[in-house]
């Protein structure tokens, strides 16, 4: 492990390491990534993989159409041999109320003033791309064909690989210990395994972001919460769209391979960092999952499992720095979407950490609209 | 005949996949199986893992206890759905 750095990035999950490639690509040497784990350990790798554009507030559709454009040439752009098994099947969301009607239709408004073609659709026009879900219930639908999934792990390692590439080093299964600052400058990084020189630090520590915070005395705004997601095995394609609900809390989706993964968030989640699996969430994800979509009920789980979302308190990430602590920078708190604004979050990190002008500004992001009240609510999270 | 030999049944995966990614510097059980989904499919792993550890373990030349081992996630064994859900005459 190098003893000294131009910045230590803490998590190799998709925000650390598309930050890193973009910060080597744009000729930044002696980057160091510290991850506790294995690449794609945390929440990327347990995450849902869904990428999707309809959002509720002007900033979500901005980044994460940005996002799904580099998806889009992800592999041509990283030079990656195999496939991050991106598919466009589009995200079918289902309206149940009068009240959720009305925000469909304010969001697709909003997304289509930003270039992003969603659109309402009839009962009857939803079946005709998904003819074996049951609608009982559900007043209309919105509907985007460029939403869809990727692979987390692939896309992650196609980071990952290029970045290596370009000189960056990685350090799996070495954890921070903690953070050395003087005179509110940012010194080193102390770790299980040595201490890197650095000024300059990025947390991109997915659920432990709080607690890397901590150790250079800042209390963020952020709340872990445990969510649980199961898989089947794989069955012939028949689902193309993402089936998601926030009044009814769930989605479900059929990836390339042919497997089904699904979750949904409990209600009044507490604050936790446990990541274990609950037969609760096995049986109730079963019973809505074959009330909205009856051919899933003759096919197998295989295998559950729960990650973090970080959530904060607008459901929208915290990019930028922190007031105080000279060098200490931060892209956490994507409250269950860090994946999906994982390509994007590189690109704006890395201009930021530059000093470059970000191609989409973050400047609203700051973890300061906390303390101003000038948050800027999603209304569309599962 | 060009010589194979099978890993993972699931998800067919070679000794010479596992070997090829070792090359290219994965070394960890963890990433493998991430890539090719090695230990992945229905038998989640219950053939193919400790296959899988020997392979890493003789081709990257770590002892098996120096390796960081996967671990088996719930159910136990495939279930169907209608089943998980309460109610299923075939799983009686």
């Amino acid at each position: 492990m190098k003893s000294s750095a131009e910045i230590v990035i803490i998590g190799a999950g998709i925000s650390g390491l598309a930050t890193a490639y973009n910060l080597a690509v744009r000729g930044m040497k002696d980057i160091v990534v510290i991850e506790k784990g294995y690449i794609t350990s945390g929440s990327t790798g347990r995450c849902g993989a869904g990428v999707r554009q309809q959002w509720g507030t002007e900033m979500n559709c901005r980044l994460s159409k940005a996002s799904c454009e580099i998806l889009e040439n992800l592999e041509e752009i990283l030079d990656y041999k195999r496939s991050i098994e991106f598919k466009q099947g589009g995200y079918l969301l289902f309206a149940t109320t009068e009240k959720e009607v009305e925000q469909f239709e304010k969001n697709v408004t909003l997304q289509n003033s930003l270039g992003i073609n969603s659109s309402m659709l009839s009962i009857d026009e939803a079946l005709e791309i998904v003819p074996d879900m049951n609608t009982e219930g559900v007043m209309a639908f919105a509907f985007h064909q460029k939403d869809g999934h990727a692979n987390p792990f692939h896309t992650t390692f196609a980071y990952a690989e290029a970045a290596r590439r370009l000189g960056v080093e990685i350090n799996t299964y070495t954890t921070v210990t903690g953070i050395k600052v003087e005179n509110g400058r940012i010194e080193s990084v102390i770790t299980d395994k040595g201490e890197i020189k650095t000024h300059r630090i990025l947390n991109a520590a997915g659920g432990f972001a709080k607690d890397i915070g901590r150790m250079v005395g800042v209390e963020l705004p952020l709340k872990p919460e445990r969510h649980e997601i199961l898989v089947t095995e794989p069955v012939e394609p028949i689902l193309g769209p993402m089936l998601m609900s926030f009044s009814w809390n769930f989605y479900i989706q059929q990836e390339p391979n042919g497997t089904f993964i699904m979750g949904y968030g409990e209600p009044n989640n507490p604050e936790s960092q446990k990541i274990d699996s609950s037969w609760h969430f096995a049986q109730e994800m079963a019973r809505k999952a074959i009330g909205v979509y009856p051919p899933l009920s003759r096919v197998r789980v295989v295998r559950q499992w729960a990650g973090l979302y970080m959530m904060t308190p607008d459901s929208q990430p915290i990019y930028g720095s922190i007031p105080g602590v000279d060098g200490f920078y931060i892209a956490a708190g994507f409250s269950g979407h860090g994946f999906m604004f994982g390509p994007i979050t590189g690109v704006l990190m890395a201009e930021y950490i530059l000093g470059e002008e970000p191609e989409i500004p973050i400047n609203m992001l700051d973890v300061g609209r906390f303390e101003r009240g000038e948050l800027i609510y999603e209304p569309s999270v599962v | 005949m060009e010589e194979k030999t099978v890993v993972c049944r699931c998800e067919d995966i070679t000794v010479e996949e596992i070997e090829e990614l070792i090359d290219l510097g994965y070394d960890e059980i963890e990433e493998i199986k991430r890539i090719t989904r090695c230990s992945m499919g229905p038998c989640q792993g219950r053939t193919c893992r400790n296959l899988l550890i020997q392979v890493v373990a003789s081709k990257t030349g770590k002892k098996i206890d120096e390796l960081h081992i996967p671990t088996y996630r719930p159910p136990a064994k495939n279930i169907k759905m209608t089943a998980l859900a309460g109610g299923d005459e075939d799983e009686k």
